[in-house]
């Protein structure tokens, strides 16, 4: 809203100001507390004395108690593997959508865009069995292969392909270029504001879900950090709060700096993403 | 075959492997999830037969099907317009001159980025009971503590809380980029007429927001149907399904009770409700366009 004049505005303005911080104090606050838990011992977890002491201690024992490391490296692998896979699958099938004017292109199209609704964790029954019987169950390969034709990727990049200059593929194809070189060479360097508004809303997406992985893996070896911490943190698991919050820390802990360090790259992507 | 015909091949190539596995685990398990509902779940001793409807009359008959639904529908009421609410309150907080205005907008979008899974460790202790941190500080004031999770009179308006914290900044960011579009002359328009800021709120920005509101809308219904993971952490559905959602209640039947007929049929539900919100978005959409 514009800033309204005199007194009484500005006495309005002031109080506008302190409401926006004491929501976002009240915000954060829940991080700020997890944070708090984690680097202090379990005596201080609801006791805020400012000189307590800081302590590594709970991070040492979240590490001891499961494996984070391995966790964390799965996921690594996961989120790397399926961007790789996403990437190519969609730019392929977005290019011919923007570009191909071929027989069926409609329906087809219609049929990629139900996915946007149906999410593969809606089919867990059915696509745990077609994984079972491709003998991929609990292999990372698994956790990723029914995310990697991306309806939303697809939608995406046809979107930035099609706003792509024509004239310029004529030039390409005067130069020499091929169907995969004229995509390589025009298509795909001037998408590169949605491959990256993409990318990052993909990672962060399968860094945090849970359902499809939870259900796919059984083993440390492919456990990614989403399942491993619901995992250590269910209340039968009977760990102490302190661990807890620092083993959500050490899980949370990459996507949170990657987020602070580049907001703006973040929230624009996942604006991009949203509204189509 | 000329260039021209060529179009029809090269499409269908660079098309074909997405195709595969969007057929493979999008349509094909929608139409098998549908056939295997039609038949009875199979034992050593008794193999899966047709039922036609049978699965159906089942789930009509089964009391936690419709707790979950009912569940899933407060779940809806209690966390979106709650939600939609504070993420227009939050855009226009932080859509002003404000110091640190990058500090606040953060923390109103950084739950966004944290998964359902850490979301529920952090908040498991605020309800804890007696030792958890609501607890404690109700303990100051000398009032009694609650097993928050523990009370089926609870359990869900506590999830809907710690949803809220988890899906308002989400919802920001998408009034932020309306807002951005609103020129400012507005304002000063209303402001010259003798407006009150309350009334340019309730004349001017509100409905310019609308589309907005539909699609944010559209999208918290979807989440609140897909929405499940802090259930796992939290209570596992109880106690005594007071918590349990559709999404969670097919898994526990699939994966739980091995009865992945039912789970189907259960499936199938959600797939309907889904295929009604496609049309809600559709219609919606077509809305938007005729607004602007």
């Amino acid at each position: 809203m514009t800033a309204p004049a005199g007194a009484g505005g500005r006495f309005a303005g002031a109080l506008e100001v302190s409401a926006a911080w004491l929501l976002a104090v009240v915000w954060i606050s829940p991080l700020l507390y997890a944070l708090w838990a984690a680097f202090h011992g379990g005596a201080y977890a609801t006791h805020f004395d400012p000189t307590a002491p800081l302590t590594l201690d709970n991070f040492r024992q979240a590490l001891d108690q499961a494996p984070f490391l391995r966790y964390g490296l799965n996921t690594f692998i996961l989120v790397t593997m399926l961007l790789a896979a996403q990437l190519v699958l969609c730019t392929l099938a977005a290019y011919a959508f923007a570009r191909f004017r071929f027989w069926g292109r409609e329906a087809a199209f219609a049929l990629v865009l139900v996915q946007l609704m149906v999410t593969p964790e809606i089919l867990i029954v059915e696509n745990y069995g077609t994984l079972a019987r491709l003998g991929l169950v609990d292999t990372i390969t698994g956790i990723g292969l029914p995310y990697m034709a991306s309806a939303f990727g697809i939608f995406l990049l046809r979107q930035a392909f099609k706003s792509t200059p024509k004239e310029l593929e004529e030039a390409a194809r005067l130069e020499g270029c091929g169907v995969l070189g004229v995509l390589w060479r025009v298509y795909v360097p001037l998408a590169r504001p949605t491959y990256l508004a993409y990318g990052l809303v993909s990672v962060s997406h399968h860094w945090n879900n849970f359902l499809w992985p939870l259900v796919i893996t059984n083993s440390l070896e492919t456990r990614p950090l989403t399942v491993g911490l619901g995992v250590f943190g269910a209340p039968e698991s009977g760990v102490d709060w302190s661990i807890i919050s620092a083993a959500t820390l050490l899980s949370v802990a990459p996507l949170l700096v990657a987020f602070l360090l580049f907001q703006r790259q973040f929230m624009q992507s996942f604006m991009t993403a949203g509204i189509k | 075959m000329t260039r021209d015909a060529m179009r029809h091949v090269y499409g269908w190539l660079l098309l074909t492997p997405a195709a595969i596995l969007l057929v493979a685990f999008t349509h094909y398990p929608t139409v098998a999830t549908v056939l295997d509902s039609l038949y009875s779940k199979g034992s050593a001793i008794r193999p899966s037969r047709f039922v036609g409807l049978g699965q159906y009359a089942q789930l009509a008959d089964d009391p936690i099907f419709w707790k979950v639904l009912a569940n899933n529908a407060w779940f809806a009421l209690g966390t979106i317009p709650a939600s939609v609410a504070l993420a227009i309150a939050m855009a226009l907080l932080v859509n002003r001159a404000l110091p640190g205005r990058a500090l606040v907008r953060m923390a109103y979008f950084t739950p966004t980025i944290l998964p359902m899974i850490a979301v529920a460790n952090i908040w498991l202790f605020f309800y804890t009971p007696d030792i958890g941190l609501i607890d404690q500080v109700l303990s100051v004031f000398g009032l009694p503590g609650h097993n928050w999770l523990g009370d089926t009179a609870t359990v869900l308006p506590a999830i809907i809380a710690m949803t809220i914290w988890k899906e308002a900044g989400f919802f920001m960011i998408f009034y932020l980029a309306a807002l951005q579009n609103i020129p400012p002359e507005l304002g000063e328009a209303a402001r010259l007429e003798g407006a009150s800021r309350w009334t340019y709120f309730r004349r001017v920005l509100f409905p310019l927001l609308m589309p907005t509101t539909l699609f944010v809308l559209i999208n918290a219904v979807l989440n609140s149907f897909k929405l499940v993971d802090h259930l796992f952490v939290l209570t596992k559905g109880g106690p005594d399904n007071a918590s349990n959602l559709l999404l969670y209640y097919i898994f526990e039947s699939a994966f739980s009770y091995f009865d992945t007929n039912y789970a189907a049929t259960l499936t199938v539900v959600l797939l309907a409700l889904l295929a009604v919100l496609a049309l809600a978005q559709f219609f919606a959409l077509d809305r938007r366009i005729h607004y602007w």
